[in-house]
């Protein structure tokens, strides 16, 4: 995961300075020419501010992330679950760290980060304020969820700041055993016992909302989003992302004699788009707003788990400390 | 099924008592997951867990072809907890950073040390098992001394706060060492060396004592004044007795599980 849901700055908070027109052109040419963008080159303060933005938002998303399917880790049933399991959340965790560097080459410190994610001025995927209520919410978050930020990051890792797109070249590598995971619970669930299968669709109905939601509202093409997509910042539109995930994953579901709650769901043949209804877009923002069922219980542990931990991180601090190598 | 009583041979039970420590505690570690005091140890918790989790998956399987007992699904996830043969220490829940890294420090150095000895056996498939295992108990101890020295000279209140969980965590771990029937029997099977390679407990408290105890002095800890050395072991985990946390634990590790031990998860 968990990539993907981002929630884009207005235009006003990116106004930027005027830059020099010289400078900008040839960075929009490199850009064209299909080059990366370095962390040393020259780039406009507005690309900056939304790339770190961005790149910001998805490391805390990985490690909100890893708590409601952590908090399934220790009931995992059975040896295979566990440890695939442990070792999936383990994954996100390294996304975070991953990304947390990638943002730092463009100027502002993990520490700054995470005390934004705690203070609540920076924002994570709306998808994690839903609880995962049973151990069929593992196999909807490893399999959709994950599905859907794949669908996202293999869209940003063909983006144009170079740090971030071999973070996520690497991510997305991970992630494809991410979706074989979650599959495979969610496989064995919908064919197992009818406890096993109510379960399952049980928290597919109550995860289909927020998987519509994932992709964010339909974009409206302002100047804005035009030049995130000059910039090789945003790579696709909300919407396209949304029908690609439909396409690939609803007859996935379906084949499984699975149904989903929306009755207009189907693709129209004609023009190869699905159709559906629209979810309330009024919960998604009361969501983001800190409404949700969760963001309260999220935030409030990311916040015990950094004060608890503040002493260790403050005795690896100190310049007169001594280094410790490993006893090799 | 579940076994209805603890195996009777010394090398089964001995493999059950590390199979339950190193699943009890892998379980705990695993508790970090998100939760780490920096990313990075949030990361290396999770890869030690995996690790405990998944040594005790070898030896229960081990346990299973050949000495009868269900398979490891079932005798991990389904088995009373007066049939669970875990440490007090192992099972104690992971309360503050020092503390899991101090029990983490104390226990692997313990789990290395029967890993070296458990390399000597004659049998080959323990024997390949034993050696496998050991490289990878290696990264831990590296990884828990790093710590410990690091956070012994971090600051004031580092030191203070790993010195105190050091006594907390002392007398819980000499109870890695508590003595168990067919203790004898197995100090008697002759290993590679030409010699038994199981010491017995005592003999292996004393290896751990002495080289937890040089680290420590090296560390700038005062052994004699810290009185760890006059300290009680906690026992009871080796006869099937268990602290109060044990119980809630095994409840939650098989929540899931239960609600169907027969259907596949």
């Amino acid at each position: 995961m968990y990539g993907g849901g981002y929630v884009p700055a207005g235009a006003e908070e990116l106004k930027a300075p005027a830059e020099n027109p010289e400078l900008l052109a040839q960075f929009e040419e490199r850009i064209a020419r299909g080059e990366k963008i370095e962390p040393r080159d020259w780039m406009p303060a507005a690309y900056r501010k939304q790339l770190i933005r961005m790149i910001e938002q998805h490391a805390h998303s990985e490690i909100i992330g890893a708590l409601p399917e952590g908090t399934w880790i220790t009931r995992a049933p059975g040896f295979r679950r566990k440890l695939a399991l442990m070792a999936k959340v383990q994954d996100e965790v390294g996304h975070a760290q991953l990304l947390y560097s990638a943002a730092e080459t463009l100027g502002k410190s993990r520490e700054d980060m995470l005390n934004d994610l705690i203070n609540g001025k920076s924002k994570y995927s709306n998808v994690f304020n839903y609880p995962a209520e049973t151990w069929a919410d593992v196999a909807v978050i490893g399999f959709l969820i994950d599905a859907a930020a794949i669908v996202n990051q293999v869209a940003n890792s063909k983006g144009s700041y170079g740090p971030y797109c071999r973070a996520l070249e690497r991510i997305c590598y991970e992630e494809s055993f991410h979706l074989k995971q979650g599959h495979s619970v969610f496989v064995w669930l919908a064919t197992g016992t009818s406890m096993q299968r109510e379960m399952l669709q049980s928290a597919l109905n109550r995860w289909w909302e927020p998987i519509m939601h994932f992709f964010g509202p339909s974009d409206t093409m302002s100047q804005h989003t035009e030049t995130l997509m000059r910039w090789k910042v945003k790579m696709a539109s909300n919407d396209v992302m949304r029908q690609q995930f439909l396409n690939m994953y609803v007859p996935k579901i379906w084949e499984l004699g699975l149904s989903l709650p929306d009755p207009a769901l189907r693709k129209d043949e004609s023009t190869g788009q699905w159709l559906f209804t629209e979810p309330n877009w009024d919960t998604f923002f009361q969501v983001i707003n800190g409404n949700g069922p969760c963001n309260r219980e999220r935030l409030a542990v990311r916040k015990v788990a950094e004060e608890r931990g503040a002493w260790v991180r403050a005795a690896l601090r100190r310049a007169d400390a001594r280094y410790a190598t490993p006893l090799a | 099924m579940m076994p209805t009583s603890l195996p009777t041979h010394p090398l089964a039970r001995y493999l059950l008592h590390l199979a339950d420590d190193q699943l009890v505690m892998g379980h705990r570690n695993s508790e970090w997951t998100g939760l780490g005091p920096i990313l990075e140890e949030d990361i290396a918790f999770s890869s030690i867990a995996q690790d405990q989790v998944g040594h005790s998956l070898a030896f229960y399987e081990i346990l299973h072809q050949r000495y009868g007992l269900d398979n490891p699904d079932q005798t991990a996830f389904n088995r009373p907890e007066n049939q669970m043969l875990s440490s007090w220490l192992v099972e104690q829940p992971i309360g503050d950073y020092a503390f899991s890294l101090v029990r983490h420090w104390c226990y692997d150095q313990a789990v290395a040390l029967r890993y070296e000895s458990l390399s000597q056996i004659q049998d080959p498939a323990l024997h390949a098992l034993a050696t496998k295992l050991r490289g990878e108990v290696k990264y831990h101890t590296f990884h828990a001394h790093t710590w410990m020295k690091s956070l012994l000279h971090g600051s004031e209140e580092s030191r203070l706060r790993m010195l105190s969980a050091l006594k907390e965590v002392w007398p819980l771990a000499l109870g890695l060492f508590e003595s168990w029937p067919g203790e004898t029997d197995l100090m008697e099977e002759v290993g590679t060396t030409g010699q038994g390679w199981y010491p017995g407990e005592q003999k292996l408290q004393m290896q751990w004592q002495a080289r937890a105890l040089e680290s420590m002095a090296s560390w700038g800890v005062d052994v004699e004044a810290s009185g760890l050395q006059r300290m009680e072991p906690v026992l009871g985990g080796r006869q099937g007795y268990h602290s109060e946390y044990l119980a809630p634990l095994l409840e939650e590790m098989t929540a899931v599980f239960r609600l169907d031990p027969q259907a596949e998860w």
